[in-house]
């Protein structure tokens, strides 16, 4: 564990100049006044989390689940609120019945930031799986979604997507693949 | 279930007697099915939030429009199954501690739209023990109509979010909601003053 505490920990930074993935995600959250951030944890986002935490612009807390997660950010942008939920692949896959049921026909700007398992190195059978899961599900609701891999990529492609989200008012999600992150490595 | 000695209500009596309570635009989020039709044969208005799916979040739905209208109490309508589904937001909310938002539990034991079948918490967990367990420590059973205006009352009047809960009769909800969910929200929108019609 603490092996993997170090993995994520090297990229994570610190200064306000930082040009970290993390640091660039919070900077625009900022920027498009995105403030209320439920999360359900997980170790790449670790470093972002703690930052938006330390940050008193957001309002960022945990919840039991990903479908709460969605429930609360959905309610906070009809009383005039903007949020994000950030997530695992996995806690992506529990999200079906909320996106059909309430982001999409009430035409929410639903902003999901995933941090992407099961991929390039992944070492547990059961998150290389529900990862496949992810891409049709998104298809075949007609989410907007893209994979970001590139530092150089990263700020246009969730600051457009998110200012897009919010003038159509659609969801959209954000995977953040390991090619970005570092990922989770199989050293604990 | 039946060792408590509270009075068996109506869901579309008391979520009337709850609506004639609000003055100042609250807000009122109703949860699927009957609870939902009920908040909509109470008198529509632009401040009710209907929801048409998503089971069990009535809630953190009501908790999201708390965190972003700190100053507007908002209410929420919720039946026992749902909540069954949904355990965790309780943690969450009483580890936020929203002082506008008061939960409202219709217990009736069953999944009563569906068929009526018996929930696997019907006459085996208590719910306003799992909510103060939860850390919701503003929770109580509402021993009869009476008792219910004066726990809404009270709820209105404290800095800390509480839960209701009442047992209810099996009775189908008294009208339909009109399933047309962009309108729904846009109409809420417009009654919280986050945006103006057309």
């Amino acid at each position: 564990m603490a092996t993997a505490e170090q993995q994520t920990s090297s990229q994570a930074g610190a200064g306000s100049g930082d040009r970290s993935w993390h640091s660039i995600v919070l900077q625009t959250l900022k920027r498009n006044e995105i403030s209320l951030i439920p999360y359900v944890p997980d170790r790449v986002l670790t470093p972002l989390i703690k930052n938006l935490h330390a940050d008193p612009f957001f309002t960022t807390f945990a919840t039991a689940r990903e479908e709460e997660a969605v429930g609360i950010v959905s309610g906070a942008w009809m009383g005039g609120r903007r949020g994000a939920v950030l997530m695992q692949t996995s806690g992506f896959a529990t999200l079906a019945n909320t996106l059909a049921s309430l982001a999409v026909p009430y035409q929410i700007p639903l902003i999901m930031f995933v941090s992407e398992r099961g991929t390039l190195g992944e070492f547990n059978y059961g998150q290389s799986l529900v990862c496949r899961t992810m891409r049709p599900v998104l298809d075949s609701l007609a989410l907007e979604h893209h994979t970001i891999t590139r530092l150089d990529e990263l700020e246009f492609i969730a600051d457009r997507s998110i200012k897009q989200a919010v003038t159509t008012q659609a969801p959209v999600a954000l995977i953040l693949n390991p090619l970005l992150t570092g990922g989770k490595t199989f050293d604990k | 279930m039946n060792a408590r000695n509270t009075k068996v209500m109506n869901r579309f009596d008391v979520t009337s007697r709850l609506i004639a309570k609000l003055k100042h635009e609250e807000a009122v989020v109703g949860g699927i099915g009957n609870t939902n039709f009920d908040l909509w044969a109470a008198g529509h208005r632009p401040q009710n939030f209907y929801m048409l799916g998503s089971m069990g979040l009535a809630f953190p739905i009501a908790l999201g429009v708390a965190l972003a209208q700190p100053d507007r109490r908002v209410f929420a309508l919720e039946g026992d199954g749902s909540l069954l589904m949904q355990l965790g937001a309780l943690s969450t909310i009483a580890a936020l501690k929203p002082k506008n938002l008061i939960m409202i539990v219709m217990d009736n034991g069953i999944y009563q739209i569906t068929g009526a079948q018996p929930t696997p918490a019907a006459g085996v967990a208590d719910l306003v023990a799992i909510a103060l367990g939860s850390g919701l420590a503003n929770s109580a059973w509402a021993v009869d109509e009476e008792d219910f205006e004066r726990l809404v009352d009270a709820a209105m009047s404290v800095d800390e979010p509480s839960l209701i809960a009442l047992r209810i009769d099996d009775k189908p909800g008294v009208g339909t909601t009109r399933r047309d969910p962009v309108q729904i929200r846009e109409r809420f929108m417009h009654g919280l003053g986050v945006r103006e019609p057309l």
